[in-house]
């Protein structure tokens, strides 16, 4: 192990209260049967998946229930063998409180496995193989924000240099990864080395905080004597675990604006993805179940629980010995990046890291909102080296030029402005904001586009159409006349005048003498 | 004397020259102001300005035959930006042209239609799908939500209802305590 200061990023905060402890002191909990789960289509980042399953129908443990749509997508499996009982709206845990399709399957008891195609000996199958395995299981980032694992690893012969594993759990009061570490490095290891040889990664880094020395330890036990393979253990600072942090922390490289880390050869997985990869490759498992701490204030026992994806979060904290009576919030996620549930109903998904019980309020964002003073001290812990202050005017202005040049879809969300503001002022809700109208703006921008080729195809239809309908009428009148230059026809009309002149004589008079009677 | 006319008379025919090869050389096809403003509109079509649709609003504006802020559906930040494109000072929407409704999608109660392609005929960005006698359906994506189809429909079988968002469009509001007037 070896400690690197010289590399750092920029900004962030040190030294905030981290309540880690409260959830470390008992070990994983096993596993435990809700009497229902739910299953939103959607676990992360990307589209719905698309269900293969019909309500009514019995499925088997880890039996694909919905498989992935267009190619940010991930598959989704039966965590426990039981019947469908419902694809519907239900309500999902994400920060709008709106519902999404969702499968409700209510468990047998059985907890019967389908059959699981695990690979015999994974470091010398082929990458591709592997890769389809990785696919299949429906691996999203357990980090954060559930990135399909799948297109992460899919590096398409590009050169890796540097596999990272993120272990830093930066966020206060989350301790899954360092428990999982703690008790499960040997499955990691496994994960890393299938890892490697997938990516063809020359060099391994688990970059890891100097607060999981127990997890550090573990982790160094289980990769000693792998080559080129080393544990960082970095001083505490959040937001430490962003991708670009780590990678500038524990590399010393700077993702390019706009680029991808694989643009600097480095691809960066959470420690938990990689214990799921190990999972589905040497298991076959797909991801069915992860560890999610429950912690907080409100809890009465906080520890980390493994839990069946789906399970409702009520039925977790119940099995985790319960809320203290005082509790006032339910937050899903860290204290610095997490959101309020809409109800303590909705289920746990795949980047469910923590659920936080809070008796008292967390940040200082309820209090009244005093003017920016400029002092400048959310521009000194910004992580992501921008500028907080101008983001917040233009923010303000609905200036969305302004705001693109100052790289607003740059910022992270980590809430480190908002929380050293002396003003109280609610940086990141104006930067979410502002994200959110930008994206209106440009969708609306686009659709107006394609409105007006509608309309200017419709005009060039419509005056295609008279056209037409002119050349038409022209066509026949000329035919008409055609017609008249005919001998044959100019014979027959000829015949008919003459035989209309017989009749008008013969009828002329008697008109007259008609006229005349009376 | 004559030296300095003849120069000078030299330098504007050789200039004309100049100036007449530049007109035609670098001639710019259609009227680039009408396309700036033509892109701040929001095409909905809907005719609610007085004109035949976007473009030729656009066309009025950039005459000055009309005013700036006759687009209800572009609402006050529409008319705002005309105004910024323009450099005119901006004003209040005209109320008597309608009023800023948020996005609205038409939608036909299909067992109703009877097939009469009133409402496809009035549709200025060819949203409706259907033929005679056989029942029509709107291409909701596509719909920019003129409300054209309403009043031709003689059965009174389309409804315009109003988009609501979805996790997918969904986005974060502005925070709430803002104090309007004191950090601004």
């Amino acid at each position: 192990m070896s400690l690197l200061h010289e590399q750092d990023f920029h900004g962030g905060l040190r030294g905030l209260p981290e309540h880690k402890e409260l959830s470390t002191g008992q070990p994983i909990g096993e596993l435990f049967m809700p009497s229902r789960l739910v299953l939103p289509l959607c676990q992360g980042v990307g589209a719905e998946a698309e269900p293969v399953v019909t309500v009514g129908e019995r499925v088997l443990k880890g039996q694909l229930l919905a498989q992935a749509k267009g190619s940010l997508s991930t598959a989704l499996h039966a965590p426990t063998s039981g019947q469908v009982s419902a694809i519907e709206p239900r309500l999902v845990p994400h920060p709008s409180g709106l519902p999404a399709r969702c499968i409700e399957l209510v468990p047998d008891g059985e907890d019967r496995w389908g059959e699981l195609p695990r690979l015999a000996d994974p470091l010398s199958s082929p990458p591709e193989v592997i890769q389809a395995v990785i696919v299949a299981a429906g691996l999203a980032g357990l980090g954060g924000a559930g990135f399909p694992t799948a297109v992460k690893l899919g590096v398409q012969g590009r050169p890796v240099k540097t596999l990272l594993i993120n272990a830093a759990e930066c966020e206060p009061y989350i301790t899954c990864d360092d428990m999982l570490m703690r008790e499960r490095a040997a499955a990691i290891a496994e994960g890393i080395q299938i890892l490697r040889h997938l990516l063809a990664a020359g060099q391994v880094v688990v970059a890891t905080e100097d607060n999981k020395p127990e997890a550090a330890a573990a982790m160094s036990r289980a990769l000693a004597g792998l080559p080129e393979c080393e544990i960082l253990s970095f001083p505490t600072a959040y937001p430490s675990g962003g991708e670009k942090q780590l990678i500038e922390l524990a590399l010393g490289k700077q993702v390019p604006y706009g680029g991808l880390p694989l643009d600097i050869g480095v691809v960066c997985l959470n420690v938990g993805t990689v214990y799921a990869v190990r999972q589905a490759v040497m298991a076959g498992e797909p991801l069915i179940s992860r560890i999610v701490t429950v912690t907080g204030d409100g809890a009465n026992s906080p520890g980390n629980y493994e839990v069946l994806i789906g399970t409702p979060v009520n039925e977790l904290v119940a099995h985790a010995g319960g809320a203290t009576d005082g509790v006032e919030r339910c937050i899903m996620g860290g204290p610095m990046m997490g959101f309020m549930l809409p109800n303590d109903r909705v289920p746990v998904i795949k980047t469910t890291n923590c659920v936080l019980l809070m008796q008292t309020e967390v940040p200082a964002v309820q209090q009244p909102t005093m003017p920016c003073i400029r002092c400048g001290a959310c521009a000194d812990v910004c992580p992501a080296s921008l500028l907080p202050q101008q983001l917040y005017w233009y923010a303000r202005a609905e200036n969305s030029e302004k705001l693109e040049h100052y790289q607003l879809f740059d910022c992270i969300e980590c809430g480190c402005c908002s929380y050293v503001c002396p003003s109280r002022i609610p940086l990141v809700q104006y930067y979410r904001a502002a994200k959110g109208e930008i994206v209106e703006q440009q969708a609306a921008r686009a659709a107006a586009d394609i409105a007006r080729q509608r309309t200017e195809f419709r005009a060039a239809r419509l005056a295609a159409e008279k056209q037409q309908r002119a050349e038409r009428v022209a066509k026949k009148k000329a035919a008409l006349k055609e017609q008249g230059s005919n001998p044959e026809a100019d014979a027959k009309k000829a015949k008919i005048a003459e035989a209309m002149k017989r009749v008008g004589k013969l009828e002329a008079p008697s008109a007259e003498s008609a006229d005349e009677q009376p | 004397m004559l030296v300095a006319v003849g120069v000078l008379a030299l330098l504007a025919g050789l200039f004309g020259l100049i100036l007449g090869f530049a007109a035609v050389r670098f001639r710019v096809e259609g009227d680039p102001l009408v396309e700036k403003i033509d892109a701040v509109l929001p095409q909905t079509q809907c005719g609610q300005c007085g004109f035949p649709g976007c473009r030729p609003y656009a066309e009025a504006i950039a005459k000055g035959e009309a005013d700036i802020n006759c687009c209800p559906p572009g609402g006050q930040a529409g008319v705002d930006s005309l105004a910024e494109l323009l450099g005119v000072e901006s004003k209040a929407l005209d109320p008597e042209r309608g009023e800023h409704k948020p996005p609205m999608v038409a939608i036909i109660r299909e067992p109703e239609c009877i097939g009469c392609t009133l409402c496809i005929q009035a549709c200025p960005v060819d949203a409706i799908l259907g033929a005679a006698k056989q029942m029509h359906t709107v291409i909701e994506s596509e719909c920019t939500g003129c409300e054209l189809c309403i009043e031709p429909c003689p059965v009174d079988c389309i409804d315009m209802v109003e988009i609501k968002p979805v996790l997918a469009t969904w986005t974060w509001d502005r925070p709430k305590s803002e104090r309007i007037g004191v950090a601004g």
